[in-house]
């Protein structure tokens, strides 16, 4: 079966941002940027259904500038087949990214996407959630644990209070949580390789979508400064302090 | 206007998340319908009827909601919502589940973990794991909502009266079912929802180690969290990992032990309301964060602060 794996071009999760002074948003000139550290997991569990013979093509695919080329061919290099990529140079709304996704989902018929379980930069843990709903398919999230057999795949999800495994009919989507995998390094060979793998290149117009959004951005600030507090000498004070000044013991 | 609340709860019991998110829309203003959906809860309605501010409460009572399994309850959200002004649920694991599926039944954009309400259209969420704070206004016809428990106070579980109606509707999607669940067995609270929680870092020096902070939790009624470096140094599994790609917690006081406080730790805990520090380095980023700090070797400091709380 086709799997499709979705990865997002992001701020690497090890930069401190910095507000813009107009509060338009952060200052993303001269920064670092990596693969979502949810979509590497995405992308490592996709190759590993790959391995174990359950999938047989692993297609990734962007949504974002024309820079996210290089997450897609990082996901390559770990061992993706092809990589597609929507370019968009807005910063689009989950629901847009959703719709485009779904756009490539009825061009490719993957039996399976994985995507993570949210994006470090916004932080809006609803893509994945999304696109099942306008597919219709159901949605295993914040998996620790993917197993697919016949025409189903089990899914054991992290839920606030353990874990919780559901059975769905394929085809599903998946959203990836930590503990699911731990992601490879791509070795210099295959980084190598990767160059040579085919990227197709589209644009919203092409898959009919539009990118409009209900919800815009005011302004972004930076959060509150938290200020140092006092050093205390002793357990003794410390005990004493949480119980009779800050009351929270 | 009419808010539509989502209840959180276990078939059983109302889960106190729901309480906050109720302060949120008691912020938005007007009436507010609570949505009480699973399979043998209606000791639930009653118990959301008695809630603060709640004028309705409606009362889906079926086996296709039992396990709040989101491909059947975005149906039924979608269909009960689409004729109130806002949707929100509790950004807990559920929230987060059913809310977005439910905002593209409805075609609209979802707003996630809001930790304020500045009108009725125009609501404030961190991104960048925290760092920076976005005002984001939706003229969306139905707004779909998650809410922050720690960023609204509760309102009052008691003094309520209002009135529980049934909702026939059973949607059954077809797609997925519930196979089984494990609950963590601990009685220890889960992180991200407990008012302390008690973490431990590269300086804890090894696994075995984090004894010393489960049964100083255990008598403070804590959780016990980690540093990414305590992670992948493997003393402890990533899903007590506090962070900016592990979990966020703000709890009412956090003790961070033997945790330097590299910027991505930081992230997943400076809204805790007090923060603690505990280290043997003063110079120790944590200490600039922290509002009681105590420069201290941790092997002494926690049995002796264990025995005197």
């Amino acid at each position: 079966m086709k799997i499709l794996v979705a990865v997002k071009r992001v701020v690497d999760y090890n930069v401190k941002v910095r507000v813009k002074a107009d509060n338009s948003g952060v200052d993303l000139a001269n920064v670092k940027m990596s693969m979502n550290p949810f979509c590497e997991i995405a992308v490592e569990e996709a190759v590993r259904l790959k391995e174990k013979g359950v999938a047989t093509e692993v297609i990734a695919v962007s949504v974002g500038p024309v820079a996210a080329q290089e997450q897609l061919r990082t996901a390559l290099a770990l061992g993706a087949d092809r990589a597609i990529l929507v370019e968009s140079a807005d910063d689009l709304s989950s629901l847009a990214i959703a719709k485009l996704l779904k756009a490539v989902v009825d061009k490719e018929q993957p039996q399976l996407v994985i995507l993570g379980k949210q994006a470090i930069d916004s932080d809006n843990n609803q893509t994945g959630q999304m696109l099942a709903a306008l597919s219709g398919y159901g949605q295993g999230t914040f998996a620790s644990a993917v197993e697919v057999s016949g025409e189903s795949v089990k899914v054991t999800r992290e839920i606030d209070g353990g874990l919780q495994t559901v059975d769905l009919k394929l085809p599903a989507i998946v959203t990836t949580d930590l503990r699911l995998n731990e992601p490879r390094y791509a070795s210099l060979p295959n980084i190598m390789k990767a160059k040579k793998k085919p990227m197709e290149n589209l644009k919203p117009e092409d898959l009919g979508v539009s990118v409009s959004s209900t919800v815009k951005t005011i302004k972004v600030e930076a959060p509150a400064a938290r200020s140092a507090g006092i050093k205390v000498k002793s357990v003794d004070e410390l005990v004493d302090k949480l119980k009779n000044e800050a009351k929270v013991i | 206007m009419t808010i539509l609340v989502i209840a959180e709860h276990n078939n059983a019991e109302l889960n106190a998340a729901t309480l906050n998110t109720l302060a949120a829309a008691k912020a938005i203003g007007g009436d507010i319908d609570v949505l009480v959906a699973g399979e043998g809860c209606s000791a639930v309605a009653d118990q959301v009827a008695k809630a603060e501010g709640v004028t309705k409460v409606l009362l889906a009572d079926n086996a296709a909601y039992g396990h709040q399994l989101p491909e059947n309850l975005a149906l039924l959200i979608a269909e009960v919502g689409k004729s109130h002004s806002h949707i929100l649920c509790a950004a807990s694991t559920n929230g987060k589940n059913y809310a977005p599926r439910v905002a593209a039944l409805l075609d609209v954009d979802q707003i996630s973990e809001i930790i304020a309400v500045d009108s009725a259209d125009t609501f404030k969420r961190p991104i960048y794991a925290g760092n920076a704070i976005a005002t984001v206004q939706s003229s969306a016809a139905v707004k779909v909502i998650t809410v922050r428990a720690t960023g609204f106070d509760a309102v009052a579980a008691e003094g309520g009266s209002a009135s529980v109606e049934a909702v026939s509707s059973a949607q059954d999607a077809g797609v997925s079912s519930f196979v089984g669940e494990e609950l963590a067995k601990s009685d220890r609270p889960e992180l991200a929802g407990a008012k302390i929680v008690i973490s431990g870092g590269r300086g804890m020096q090894n696994g075995d180690n984090f004894k010393h902070l489960y049964s100083l939790a255990d008598k403070l009624g804590a959780a016990v969290g980690a540093s990414r470096a305590a992670v992948d140094a493997g003393f402890v599994p990533n899903d007590m990992q506090v962070g900016q790609t592990g979990k966020i917690v703000a709890p009412n006081l956090y003790i961070a032990v033997g945790i330097s406080g590299a910027i991505q730790h930081l992230a997943g805990m400076k809204d805790s309301k007090v923060i603690v520090a505990i280290n043997k380095d003063e110079e120790a980023p944590i200490f600039s964060v922290a509002d009681y700090g105590l420069v201290a070797d941790l092997f002494e400091a926690i049995p002796e602060l264990e025995s005197k709380v």
